[in-house]
This record gives C-alpha cells, sequence and structure tokens, in this order.
C-alpha cells in the first residue's frame, strides 16, 4: 500500500553551500522523512551512513551531473522524526519502499553507506522490484561469526581516538573534529549518535535473520571496502560477497571503513563503471 | 529526617594507579581476591547490623564490573539485612529495573524481602549509572522509558490479589502476572528514586509521590534541582511537596576532635579519589538530555565528576557539602545548615565507610553521628501525609523472634573461625595487587 502523502512543498536549498538540493518531507507510515535529491537523470537511492559523511560530499555532487540523488535522512536525523513504531533499521525499509512507491521510482540504483548499506539489503531482500542495482560500501547489519566473536567492532564501548582509528586508516582525513564544532553541528552529530544507538544497539549493528534471507536481492551487487576497515574487516566483507550471488568485491587500499572519504578517486572509479 | 547508614562495599586492594583506566566496566576481576573479599562482605553487612543496634537504618545500593561495589546484587543483600536486623528500614535504592529487564522477578524479589522484614522496605529504583549499560547491554536510549514502565507494572502487580493478569506494553510483556507472596506493606512499599541532571525526571517523581534522591551533588546543584521540582508542581497547582519526598547523600564522618573526623573523611574519600572511568562509559549515547550530550562531544560538559574535580581535595568538598565532617557539634551545625540553604529535605543518607576504613573506624564514626548528631537535628522536617513518619510504618518485628537467634549465629560464628567484626586485611594486604 502506498504511504500518504502530506502536503509540503519542495524547497530549493542552498544548505551547506550545495546548490540544487530539493528538500522535501514524506510523511510515511508514523514517521516524516526528510528526502533530498539533487539533479536529473535515472534515480539513485543514497543511503547515508551514520557518521553521515556523505552530506555535502563532492563525489555525490559529481553523481548528481548524471544521476538524480535521492537522499532519505534516516529517522532521527536532520529533521526525520524517529517515532515509536521504528525499532530497528528492518522497519527503516519499509518506510523506505514506501518512499520508492510514493515517489513511482523504477529501476533504483541503491548506493548504501555501513548501516545505509545495511538497510539497502534490508529493502532488497524484501521488495527488489523497483531496484537495479546495489552498491554497498562496507555494509553492516549480518553476523556471520559465532557466539564470542565480535564480527562489528564496538564503538561504544573504547574511546573516540579509538573508535576514530577503527573508522580511518589515516585518521587526519577525518572532516569530523568534534572539539572544533559549533554548537549547532554538535547537536546534529549528538542526535545522530541517539537515533542511531537507539536502532542499532542490541542486536549490535545487525539483524540476525538477515543472513539466512541474502537469498532473495538478485539485483547486482558491487561491495566496496576499504582494505583498513576496522569497524568491519574486509574478511567480514568477503563473507557478504560469498552470500550475495553474483556480487563483485572491490578493497581500496588506504582507507579505513568510509573510503569514500579517504580515497574519493578511487573509490569513485570503482563505482562509476558498475553505476553504468 | 531520618538517617541512613551507607557503605558501597568496596573493594580498596586497587593496583596502581598508573596500570588501570578505569575503575569501571573493564577492570578485570583478577583483581579481586576472593579470599580478603569474603571476609569484607562479613564486615560490610555487619555495619548494617550496627546501624539498627544503633537506631538508624540502612541504605543497600549495587553496581556491576566495579571495584566501588562488590554488591552486584543488592536484593541479596537486602535479603540479609531483613533478617538480621529489628528495626532499622532497609532502603534499596535501588532496584535497576530497567536495566535487569526483568520488573516481574524484581516484584517477587521485592515482596519476600517485604514480608521477611516486617514490612521495613523502603523500595527505590535507578536507572542506572551510565557505566552499566555495557554490562546489561541495556539500550542507553531506552532506560529511562523502561524505569518507568517497570515501576507502573510492580505496582500493579503488588496491587493486584485477584489472580492473574497479562500486560503488553511498550517495552515489557508478560502474561499471567499474579506475584506471590503478596506484599507485606499495603498497598506497597514506599517507593524511591535517584537523579542527576533531569528536572523533569525528579519532578514526575515528587509528583507521583516517590523520594526523590541526589548523591554527593554540591548544595548548590540540589537547590537548583530541588527548587525546580518545588516550582514545577506550583505551576501545577500542586501542595508544595514535605520534606520526605527529598534525600541526599554526602560522604559523612564523624570524629571527637577535627583531626579524628578529617582522619576518618579521607578514609571514605577513597570513593572520590578512587572513582576514575574512561571518558565514553559516562555518557553513552542516549542517556543524557541531548543538548548535554552535545556539551559532552565537544568537550564543554565533563560526563560527571572529572579527575582534575576528583583532586580538588577536601577542603573543596566541605565547602560544596559534597563531604561533611568534623566533631559532633560541628556536622549538626553543618547539616542544620545545609537544610536551610537547600530549602529541605527529609532523609539523610550517610555515606559513612568506603575504601579500606576499618571497622572500628566506621563503627565510631556511626556511633558518634547516631548518637550524639542525629538527636540535634530528627526534629527538623516536613513529612507526608500519604506515607507518614518512617517509625509508622510496617510493623516492628517481636523481640521473641529474635531470642536465642543471636547467640546462636554468634556460637556459629565462633566455631567456623571467620572473623566477623572486621576483615583481617592487613594479614593478606597486596596479595590481590
Amino acid at each position: 500500500m502506498a504511504a500518504r502523502k502530506k502536503a509540503s512543498r519542495p524547497k530549493k536549498s542552498t544548505a551547506g553551500g550545495t546548490a540544487g538540493i530539493t528538500r522535501k518531507k514524506y510523511k510515511l507510515q508514523q514517521a516524516n522523512i526528510v528526502v533530498e535529491t539533487m539533479g536529473k537523470g535515472k534515480p539513485l537511492l543514497l543511503l547515508h551512513s551514520e557518521d553521515y559523511y556523505e552530506k555535502g560530499a563532492a563525489f555525490v555532487e559529481e553523481l548528481a551531473k548524471t544521476r538524480q540523488v535521492i537522499m532519505p535522512w534516516m529517522p532521527g536525523f536532520n529533521g526525520s522524526t524517529l517515532p515509536d513504531s521504528i525499532r530497528k533499521p528492518e522497519d527503516i525499509a519499509y518506510l523506505y519502499l514506501d518512499l520508492l512507491d510514493e515517489m513511482k521510482l523504477t529501476d533504483v540504483d541503491v548506493l548504501g553507506f555501513s548501516v545505509g548499506g545495511w538497510l539497502a539489503l534490508e529493502i532488497a531482500t524484501k521488495n527488489d522490484t523497483r531496484l537495479r542495482k546495489l552498491a554497498l560500501v562496507a555494509p553492516v547489519g549480518t553476523k556471520f561469526g559465532g557466539a564470542y566473536d565480535r564480527d562489528i567492532e564496538d564503538i561504544y564501548f573504547h574511546t573516540f581516538a579509538r573508535v576514530k582509528g577503527f573508522k580511518f586508516h589515516d585518521v587526519e582525513k577525518d572532516p569530523k573534529v568534534l572539539t572544533e564544532m559549533s554548537d549547532r553541528e554538535a547537536l546534529f552529530e549528538a542526535k545522530a549518535r541517539e537515533a542511531t544507538a537507539r536502532l542499532c544497539w542490541d542486536p549490535y549493528f545487525h539483524n540476525p535473520s538477515l543472513r539466512y534471507r541474502l537469498n532473495r536481492t538478485k539485483k547486482k551487487t558491487l561491495l566496496i571496502w576499504g582494505a583498513n576497515d576496522g569497524i568491519v574487516k574486509p574478511s567480514y566483507g568477503r563473507k557478504y560477497a560469498k552470500a550475495i550471488a553474483g556480487s563483485k568485491f572491490v578493497s581500496l587500499p588506504k582507507a579505513g571503513h568510509f573510503p569514500h572519504v579517504e580515497q574519493p578517486d578511487a573509490f569513485m572509479e570503482a563505482l562509476r563503471p558498475f553505476l553504468r | 529526617m531520618e538517617f541512613y547508614h551507607f557503605t558501597e562495599f568496596p573493594w580498596p586492594n586497587l593496583p596502581p594507579d598508573d596500570e588501570f583506566t578505569s575503575m569501571r566496566v573493564n577492570l578485570p576481576s583478577q583483581v579481586y581476591d576472593p579470599d580478603i573479599g569474603s571476609d569484607l562482605f562479613h564486615s560490610y553487612l555487619d555495619q548494617h547490623v550496627l546501624a539498627d543496634e544503633l537506631g538508624i537504618n540502612c541504605m543497600i545500593n549495587e553496581h556491576h564490573q566495579t571495584a566501588t561495589c562488590l554488591n552486584s546484587a543488592a536484593p541479596l543483600s537486602v535479603a540479609i539485612a531483613a533478617r538480621e536486623t529489628k528495626n532499622a528500614r532497609i532502603c534499596i535504592l535501588g532496584n535497576p529495573a530497567a536495566n535487569t529487564r526483568d520488573p516481574i522477578r524484581n516484584a517477587e524479589e521485592m515482596s519476600m524481602i517485604d514480608n521477611i522484614s516486617h514490612g521495613r522496605l523502603e523500595c527505590g529504583f535507578v536507572r542506572g549509572v551510565p557505566y552499566e549499560l555495557f554490562g546489561s547491554n541495556c539500550n542507553p536510549t531506552e532506560t529511562s522509558e523502561r524505569l518507568w514502565e517497570s515501576i507502573d507494572l510492580m505496582k500493579k502487580a503488588w496491587m493486584t490479589h485477584d489472580g492473574p493478569f497479562n500486560y503488553e506494553g511498550r517495552w515489557i510483556h508478560k502474561r499471567q502476572v499474579n506475584v506471590w507472596p503478596r506484599i507485606y506493606q499495603d498497598p506497597h512499599p514506599p517507593i524511591w528514586m535517584t537523579g542527576g541532571s533531569d528536572v523533569n525526571h525528579a519532578t514526575r517523581s515528587v509528583e507521583s509521590g516517590y523520594t526523590f534522591t541526589m548523591f554527593l551533588t554540591p548544595v548548590e546543584g540540589m537547590k537548583k534541582m530541588f527548587d525546580g521540582v518545588r516550582a514545577n508542581l506550583k505551576k501545577k497547582g500542586l501542595p508544595k511537596p514535605a520534606d520526605d519526598l527529598f534525600a541526599f547523600m554526602p560522604l559523612v564522618a564523624v570524629g571527637e576532635t577535627e583531626e579524628e573526623a578529617l582522619k576518618f573523611v579521607e578514609q571514605v574519600f577513597w570513593y572520590v579519589t578512587n572513582n576514575k572511568a574512561e571518558p565514553q562509559f559516562r555518557a553513552p549515547p542516549g542517556y543524557v538530555e541531548s543538548q548535554l550530550y552535545a556539551n559532552f562531544l565537544s568537550g564543554k560538559f565533563s560526563g560527571g565528576r572529572t579527575d582534575a574535580i576528583r583532586r580538588k581535595g577536601m577542603e573543596y568538598f566541605r565547602e560544596t557539602g559534597v563531604a561533611v565532617y568534623g566533631t559532633p557539634d560541628v556536622v549538626a551545625a553543618r547539616l542544620k545548615e545545609m537544610y536551610e540553604q537547600i530549602g529541605g529535605f527529609g532523609h539523610l543518607i550517610a555515606m559513612l565507610h568506603s575504601g579500606d576504613m576499618p571497622f572500628k573506624d566506621c563503627a565510631k564514626s556511626m556511633k558518634l553521628f547516631a548518637e550524639e548528631v542525629v538527636p540535634q537535628i530528627k526534629d527538623i522536617g516536613t513529612v507526608s501525609e500519604k506515607v507518614g513518619p518512617l517509625k509508622d510504618r510496617g510493623t516492628p518485628i517481636p523481640a521473641s523472634r529474635f531470642k536465642g537467634r543471636t547467640e546462636a549465629l554468634e556460637a556459629a560464628r565462633a566455631k567456623s573461625g571467620v572473623t566477623v567484626r572486621g576483615p583481617n586485611l592487613n594479614k593478606k594486604k597486596g596479595k590481590a595487587a
């Protein structure tokens, strides 16, 4: 069933110095989801990471030169609401399926980062009829190891400095410096972290059932992984590649969990031909 | 005013300061030596018996994965106190009902304790300090809501006497709830809550008739919070809450001389000087309000007592009212002054023990407190009509129930060779460290 839409005028915004972003609010089930679109062309659904480095990133602008980039803000992020009915990322997948219906999109390529990559898989394993290809950058969301194995590094247990080290091959490349944030940026970051914890604390950044239904996604899939990812190691990514039929695995050197931040050129070189 | 003795059941034999980064969450249990620790347990449990003999009450708490507190399951120590004491009110502060995630089991434990103690249970609830979220794996963004839901469900379970009911709430689902034994105090024991920064939570507590407690908070901070609650209730058109809906806990030490008091308080101060935690343990996302968490991330809020504050020294803690110590008259005068400064409170929980304070020193401080401080200030403060004064709560256990029991216990202890009055720490000290 298609979601009902509440009237909300599309707004042209120049926030973050990026011209040509249209911002629109969609009422989807119990949630209000802020959706930003930019560019024209075949639709590309961009599912941002929990660290939202994709916001205003140069590679997104480049993609928007040939594609219609559609980026919904995850519940709890940047004005999207997180109602009680959304308890886990799987619930968000249903919101986004409603969004695809609402926007009447077909042949959608999905580009998902970390938790966004997990969301892409939740969507694709439920209903992939509106999708064309999946490009997943270090997706979390599945547990492959045993009960005593830490598949996904515990970002809450370690000091901020150590967590940064897990996320980045070169910590100097992290554009986010907490102590240099403005009050507004700090509050944005706080709310993003709260929403992430609400959705991903337990089970920790995964859905125990997802592994057993990865067979349901039939779309062409590219997995991009930083060779020095300390959050989910490349060995974890290769298990994903094995579990998703016909998927391709690309490892990018000198990059951690966010290869698009650390190695944007190599990242686009891997992505561009796949999205053709 | 009512008075409670408190020890947090510390493990005092820590490794050198530079060999560990946190007392909480990740300190390996190899630091603990059961040989010494089992004696310590008896020494701490004996403090509850002594408090009872001195005519004051006991507060008992729990923490997890930490050397500050060996009492990782408070209901067990409360149950022991329920059996070993005669008159003291036993305040559990409290049950981390959100983190344990089984409020019905919790309701059963409290019912048993209330029965065993003949209704001497003061039933507190805590959300738990942020460090607890790691071991319990409870989602920090949910615990506040889970706690309130747990308390409501426990009250309903205590007050239902006509067979099972079902419950499918926001966070908790339970079927065929039918708590046995029936709770002793009708309709349920007095309820206590704790809090730190959230005045709305404090207001909701007091409005619900629960005693709201703050720990080791400077006078200024307590006044701000308690005044905030009183103002919020006034705005709602509610009467001024009685003093017994407010409680606070400072470090307390009483000596015959100022020097002796200083010696005692320095022992209790172990809790402050050693209580370090890695910063990320102090503020998991969603534990505090968003704005406060934002300030934590950007470094404007420390998430609690930092190393810098811990090192400010005793005088600083005395000035701010976090530590109250001196001769009996000095302590009584200071508490009276604080009562005025804060605008009223009805329960004083005295943290009279910590670290490796020997039992004899703690006992002396407790005795001076109970016999020479309490009489000077016990009559100040107002009492809620709803629950009445502490002395009228529950039923005293007839003395005949204890006849012969104490002697039998002493005989059994003597036979077992266990030193119960004070652990023999010196003999083994350093072994664990």
